[in-house]
């Protein structure tokens, strides 16, 4: 997508306290290393030349993931306009990997980054069209009021990082 | 449900307003102004909401369809559906599949209790599941923070989206410390939110069976769509391996292409965020693994070269089962009611009650029924559970019309409250204090009705009887006596004043000054002396109960002021609207009065008169609620040549009349001005800020919701100390002002109570001689 669009899907997460960076496909593995706190877990990212760092364990046992403080997924698009990644059920546990740890650092391809939410219900529908039919929409952080006051990472992470991997 | 009596209905308010009130004024008024920034924020949420509505009006309308469509769906998937036709039948079948799910599954029978995680959803708090599951020996705990607090308080939800709204952080507190005596007390919302964090998520990790509702179901895919901030559904769905949504038949929705609207608009209608933190979307059973945290080395992807493969032809890995259970109980026959089938449209999004002044003072524990609350809950619980438990708070709709604008679906909520409250009153048992009113009001409705709201329903007819026997009637109405018998009779609250009746109404004012042929005269010199705008336009004046009995004044100074601009007045004996009879859930008075207005205008506006309206509220009768009671070509003449009177001296303004005539300010002359609720809903603020602006003054607007009387409410002894409670929000808001105006009588009113002095109509400050407080 154009660079309009990915600095319009950073200022987006900005106002939801959600850092963003771009990288190339050679740095990724190096930046992801750096974010994920470990004990880190992860689903393999389907992206050509570019593989999770060895500190992150993926297939990872039911203790490993309730034990882990990063889960690293790939997400399978994101839409600017209100700084939402899409993650998807995959049988690898993209989804609970995102969910269980404290941080969810997502993973998206430039050209995944589509405009709008009508874009991104094109890009829902081509999905089921291909039976990826279960979908979770995530935008920022988990959050509740229901304590009196605004908490982050109730149930879900209360700490997300993207990252936008360039040249895609 | 036994009706409470009025002094009973009093002492609950009273006592919900202080110790529930602040709590849930902070949380449904700060949910509420974030709605208004990102609806003005979103440029297209017109065209998102009239789409939203389609939707719902087409889905509806294919319900049987639908359920068909699913049930293949789901199928195909490897999952269930069942439709349930009531409650227990639905909670019998979730029994059943926790029971045989925990057979299977070798826990059910050693002695282990069968556990259930659920996330948040209003179906199974209608349903009374949690009530049923246990009774059946099974554990369930909420997860969604409101809800678990509720549940560990023993407590039922005050509202739709935030279940534990009436609680504040410290009375949680209090509630945890003392329920699970932790080492060191909770205090921060931080800490309880960790504490509650580390117990459900064990709580989820051990779970055999996960509940959830769901907010759209897409029929042709089979796809639940769970909308939430705090993930807990996402792990209630996908952590066991068994997951039941369910949801009533009227959350389905044709097709994914129809979700996209509700996901853009339920956010930003329920909490002013642009969107939730999680839409998830599952057409379950879902590809993801199963948890299994009692076998902590087993990896969650198993065997992921086969999953790998399994998933690829779309099919789950095997081990996961899904239950969608659609649950009717009533809802068929509200589909085949004409007037509560729009309520199945409601997504439950809460922004009615947000926007409702009295729910922001006493929440849904004073504003709701067995399960729902605010003002889509007199649908919902007269479908749900029968017209009783929609009785006991229906009458806490004001008709204000503020929840028509926050609706994303554009539900009439007032019309349903309206039709509710008239099947109510009919089936009432005819009271004693009939013959009290009778002598005052033919009216055509039946026996039985309360006879304080035969009073006000027939309001025309008392005032027209008060001001003929003026000021004899106000000195009587006044004393102590009187008081006590109209507010034991009637219900009417002693300590309000009643309103002043005229000895001389508006009409014999406006005849004793020589009547339309002196109008004339006086609008031709005006228009000579101006020499500006030919207008040729003549106008029939409404004048509405209170404008003619009560506060004639205003009607004076709007004749005065169209006169000055060069317009011709005529002041007829008109019929009453029907508003006053609406407001009382009289329909068939209503009815009958709409038609004889109709008949009554239908010469002047052949004759190519406009017809002015001063009170709003009688403006948004003949606007909105006709199209109930007349003819389409009637309603549509009516509402083309009918305006209220600062919208139609702002049109003779701008068609070139000169301002000068009138009562000017110096340019930027401060004055406060609360609209009116119906006035705001017509889009009629605008025009009135806009006339006093071109008139020299700076306009300030308040934006309270409501004064907090609308109409005959403040009166009722029951909703006194209701109605102050409300009206203090407006006063706080204007009583630094020098000069306040308001366009409604009853908003009038009670500002004039409030702040003790005089608050008269913008048309009072523009008419010509200067207005003098
Ligand atoms: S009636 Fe409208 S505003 Fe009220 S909860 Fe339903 S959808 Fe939301």
């Amino acid at each position: 997508m154009t660079a309009d669009t990915v600095g319009r899907f950073e200022r987006a997460l900005e106002g939801l306290e959600v850092g963003l960076e771009r990288v190339s496909a050679a740095d990724a593995r190096e930046r992801i290393e750096t974010i994920a706190q470990e004990p880190a877990v992860g689903a393999p990212l389907p992206f050509e030349g570019v593989s999770l760092p060895e500190s992150v364990t993926t297939e990872p046992t039911s203790a490993e993931l309730e034990a882990a403080r990063t889960g690293v997924t790939p997400v399978g698009f994101a839409i600017a306009e209100y700084g939402t990644v899409a993650v998807e059920s995959t049988a690898t546990g993209a989804e609970p990997i995102s969910l269980y740890p404290e941080r969810h650092v997502a993973v998206v391809a430039e050209s995944d980054v589509v405009p709008n939410i009508s874009a991104g219900f094109d890009r829902l529908a081509e999905g089921f069209a291909d039976g990826r039919d279960s979908v979770v929409f995530a935008t920022g952080r988990s959050a509740t009021a229901d304590m009196g006051d605004l908490v982050h990472g109730v149930h879900g992470p209360g700490d997300v990082h993207v990252i936008v991997l360039e040249d895609r | 449900m036994a009706q409470r009596t009025r002094s009973q209905q009093a002492d609950r308010i009273r006592h919900l307003l202080e110790t529930e009130g602040e709590a849930i004024h902070t949380h449904a008024s700060a949910s509420n102004a974030r709605r208004y920034e990102t609806y003005g924020a979103t440029d297209d949420i017109e065209a998102l909401r009239a789409e939203a509505r389609s939707i719902k009006e087409d889905a509806i309308d294919r319900l049987p369809d639908l359920i068909d469509t699913v049930k293949n769906a789901v199928e195909a998937n490897g999952g269930t559906v069942y439709v349930a036709d009531d409650a227990a039948d639905a909670n019998a079948y979730v029994s059943e599949v926790v029971r045989t799910e925990t057979e299977e599954n070798g826990i059910a029978g050693d002695g282990d209790t069968p556990s259930v995680v659920k996330s948040k959803s209003m179906t199974t708090e209608e349903i009374d599941l949690n009530d049923a599951l246990e009774a059946d020996g099974i554990d369930v705990t909420e997860t969604d923070l409101g809800e678990w607090v509720l549940q560990v308080a023993d407590d039922t939800p005050s509202h739709i989206v935030g279940p534990a709204m009436h609680l504040s952080r410290p009375e949680i507190a209090e509630l945890f410390n003392e329920r699970f005596d932790p080492d060191e007390p909770f205090e921060t919302a931080e800490e309880l939110t960790r504490f509650a964090r580390d117990h459900l998520g064990e709580r989820i990790r051990a779970a055999d069976v996960g509940i959830t509702g769901a907010n759209f179901v897409v029929a042709d895919s089979g796809t639940i769509t769970l909308v939430t901030n705090e993930g807990n559904a996402r792990k209630c769905a996908v952590t066991p391996d068994t997951h039941v949504a369910i949801a009533g038949v009227e959350k389905l929705i044709p097709t994914l292409s129809d979700l996209e609207p509700f996901v853009d608009i339920i956010a930003k209608s329920a909490t002013g965020q642009p969107i939730s933190q999680y839409v998830t979307m599952l057409s379950p059973p879902t590809d993801s693994p199963t948890l299994d945290f009692d076998d902590p080395d087993e990896p969650i992807t198993g065997d992921w070269e086969s999953a790998e493969a399994a998933s690829a032809d779309g099919n789950a890995t095997g081990d996961r089962d899904f239950h969608l259970v659609l649950l009717d109980n009533g809802r068929t026959d509200m589909r085949e009611d004409d007037q509560l089938r729009e309520t199945l449209y409601c997504i439950r999004c809460g922004a009615c009650s947000n926007s409702c002044a009295n729910f922001q003072s006493v929440g849904g524990h004073g504003f709701g029924g067995e399960t729902y609350s605010g003002g889509i809950a007199t649908g919902w619980e007269a479908g749900v559970h029968g017209q009783e438990s929609a009785a006991e708070f229906n009458d806490f709709c004001t008709g204000c019309t503020r929840c028509v604008d926050a609706c994303p679906v554009k539900i009439d909520i007032p019309w349903i409250n309206t039709v509710v409250r008239d099947r109510v009153n009919r089936s009432g048992d005819p009271e004693s204090y009939d013959f009290l009113v009778d002598g005052l009001t033919p009216d055509v409705e039946e026996g039985g009705l309360d006879p304080g709201k035969r009073f006000f329903g027939n309001i025309g007819t008392v005032a027209k009887a008060a001001s003929a026997t003026a000021p004899v009637s106000n000195w009587l109405a006044d004393a102590g006596p009187v008081r006590g018998l109209l507010e034991r009779t009637l219900g009417i609250d002693r300590r309000r004043d009643l309103p002043a009746f005229q000895r001389e109404s508006l009409v014999d004012w406006f005849e004793g000054r020589g009547g339309p042929e002196a109008s004339s005269r006086r609008a031709e010199r005006a228009a000579a002396r101006e020499n500006g705008a030919d207008l040729d336009r003549e106008v029939v004046l409404y004048p509405d109960v209170y404008t003619n009995y009560v506060d004639t004044d205003r009607g004076k100074a709007a004749v005065r002021t169209l006169e000055a601009l060069g317009v011709p007045v005529r002041v007829p004996d008109l019929p009453e609207s029907g508003r006053a009879a609406l407001s009382q859930g009289m329909i068939a008075t209503a009815d009958r009065q709409a038609s004889k207005l109709y008949a009554a205008l239908a010469e002047d506006i052949d004759a190519g008169r406009d017809v002015v309206v001063v009170e709003p509220s009688d403006l948004a009768a003949i606007h909105r609620e006709y199209e109930r009671l007349l003819p389409e070509r009637s309603v549509e003449q009516l509402r083309t040549n009918s305006y209220e009177i600062c919208e139609y001296v702002y049109g003779l303004l701008e068609n070139g009349a000169d301002p000068s005539a009138l009562s000017t300010g110096d340019g930027a002359e401060p004055v406060a001005y609360h609209s009116h609720c119906q006035q705001r809903t017509l889009d009629l603020e605008a025009p009135t800020v806009a006339v006093l602006e071109r008139c020299g003054y700076a306009p300030e607007t308040s934006d309270a919701e409501c004064c907090g009387m609308a109409g005959s409410f403040g009166y009722k002894r029951e909703f006194y100390d209701l109605s102050m409670d409300v009206g203090e929000r407006l006063a706080g808001q204007v009583e630094g002002a020098e000069t306040v105006v308001a366009s409604g009588t009853s908003c009038g009113d009670q500002l004039e109570t409030l702040l003790e002095r005089d608050v008269p109509h913008p048309i009072e400050l523009l008419a010509p001689g200067e207005y003098r407080t």
